[in-house]
């Protein structure tokens, strides 16, 4: 095995190029388990810790968050967690403290585990991941389009996740995620909810409910449709119930250790309900005042 | 492969690691500190926390050569020479040690959170050791020892602030 450790992002750039098969490491919260458990030899490493700007965020000239590959949780529930609330809830649910002083986003959508904790948030901030290779630059690449299949996403092989772009929020935002405890859990299921007040509409994504994560598109459209985005009205209990209905109907889970697929679209129902009310009680108290 | 590190503030250099190898084994096998533990490999446990660039971290996910050129502080290193360190006595005195597998983690992310915390409230102690498993499940003690802890570090900051 090699254990490439570039300086620069160039140098990484050049390395994945040279090497394909090198399995870029941030966190190592996924690939040494992989290694520990000899489910995975790569044939080289590829570190990205030594690339210092990858730790690095900014808000660019449109207005956008650019949060590095190599920004952990921890760093984004402390230093994001006002502008980006769904992606900080959830991020505060990875793992341990441990787990979450070396984790990153840029890992996540690197294993991209359809359990993965930032996926429904960065699905319902409408978030775009900027991929890049040495041979034909940078390529953004919209969440939505991002998941191919279990752990499988759109990255070309030498293509390395450069950093996310979000919008900071506009509206309340919140993530919701049912385990069998509060720490180190994989999620049974999860959700995430957006509301874009500005463009009447919410993003509403499901997680650890299907192949991949996904946007709850139905469910979507039935919101930006149906509410009152006003926000001079409580939501009437039918339009939440269906709203939850169609959250559900977006998942196609499995039965397996963690949790049936019955249970899963039952507690996504919940979750989306959940999400929804609490998100609606801060939208209507901010219209009020 | 070489690997250059910063190990309890001493420098040190390791050679023959193999690239795939976890900082836990280096520290363990290859440097002769036991302190943090091997257990699950997975991040799991809490077990092999050590402080890496002064972050508590699972030593058992961290690759080897990402260490290279780090700093990292074990259980071996929160004494002062002979001298325990006051997280470590609370653990002796409220009895928080059993079979003492899970100590030296708990120890360092104990120690972390009473650094930058001072005085935690019972939520943030739960929540701060919420990745290191006992599996003997004394956590109460352990609780109560980093309220002790916790409790004479206020003491002893109120003191030197009274004498000044």
């Amino acid at each position: 095995m090699d254990f490439l450790r570039p300086a620069t992002w160039a140098e990484a750039l050049a390395a994945k190029a040279a090497d394909p098969t090198a399995v870029p490491i941030q966190g190592g919260t996924d690939v040494m388990v992989e290694i520990n458990f000899d489910v995975r030899r790569p044939p080289a490493l590829l570190d990205l810790t030594a690339i210092g700007e990858l730790g690095d965020w900014e808000l660019t000239a449109d207005g956008l968050l650019r949060v590095g590959a190599g920004v952990p949780y921890a760093r984004i529930i402390t230093e994001l967690g006002d502008r980006l609330p769904g992606l900080a809830q959830a991020s505060r649910t990875v793992g341990s403290p441990q787990i979450r002083n070396r984790g990153t986003v840029g890992g996540n959508l690197g294993a991209a585990s359809p359990a993965g904790d930032a996926h429904p948030p960065l699905l319902a901030c409408d978030a775009v991941i900027e991929a890049e290779s040495a041979a034909r630059g940078t390529r953004m690449i919209p969440a939505t389009g991002f998941y191919l299949g279990v752990k499988r996403n759109a990255l070309e092989p030498d293509e390395l996740i450069r950093a996310v772009h979000l919008r900071p929020a506009t509206g309340p935002q919140y993530f919701s995620k049912v385990g069998t405890r509060n720490a180190m859990v994989i999620a049974v299921c999860s959700f995430a909810l957006a509301l874009h007040p500005g463009e009447r509409r919410l993003g509403a994504a499901v997680g650890s409910a299907a192949p991949t994560p996904l946007r709850a598109r139905a469910a979507e459209e039935f919101a930006a449709r149906e509410f009152d985005w006003s926000g001079a009205t409580a939501l009437d209990p039918a339009l939440l119930a269906r709203f939850g209905e169609l959250a559900a109907e977006a998942a196609s889970p499995i039965d397996d250790v963690r949790g049936t697929a019955a249970y899963r679209r039952h507690a996504i129902a919940v979750l989306a309900r959940r999400t929804l009310t609490w998100a609606w009680n801060d939208y209507r108290g901010k219209a009020a005042a | 492969m070489r690997v250059h590190l910063t190990v309890n503030g001493r420098d040190e250099t390791v050679d023959g690691v193999w690239e795939g190898e976890s900082l836990l084994y280096v520290l363990r096998e290859r440097m002769g500190l036991p302190g943090a533990k091997n257990a699950c490999e997975q991040g799991e446990c809490g077990s092999c926390t050590v402080y890496l660039d002064g972050l508590p971290v699972c030593a058992c996910l961290v690759a080897a050569g990402q260490a290279d050129g780090r700093r990292v502080r074990t259980v071996e290193g929160l004494a002062d020479g002979g001298r325990l360190h006051p997280i470590q006595e609370a653990f002796v005195e409220c009895g928080a040690v059993q079979c003492g597998f899970c100590t030296p983690g708990l120890l360092v992310q104990a120690h972390d959170l009473i650094e930058r915390v001072g005085e935690p409230s019972d939520a943030e102690i739960r929540e701060a050791l919420a990745g290191n498993l006992c599996r003997c499940t004394g956590y109460e003690k352990i609780l109560d020892a980093v309220r002790l802890a916790a409790a004479r570090r206020g003491a002893a900051r109120t003191g030197t602030e009274d004498r000044s």
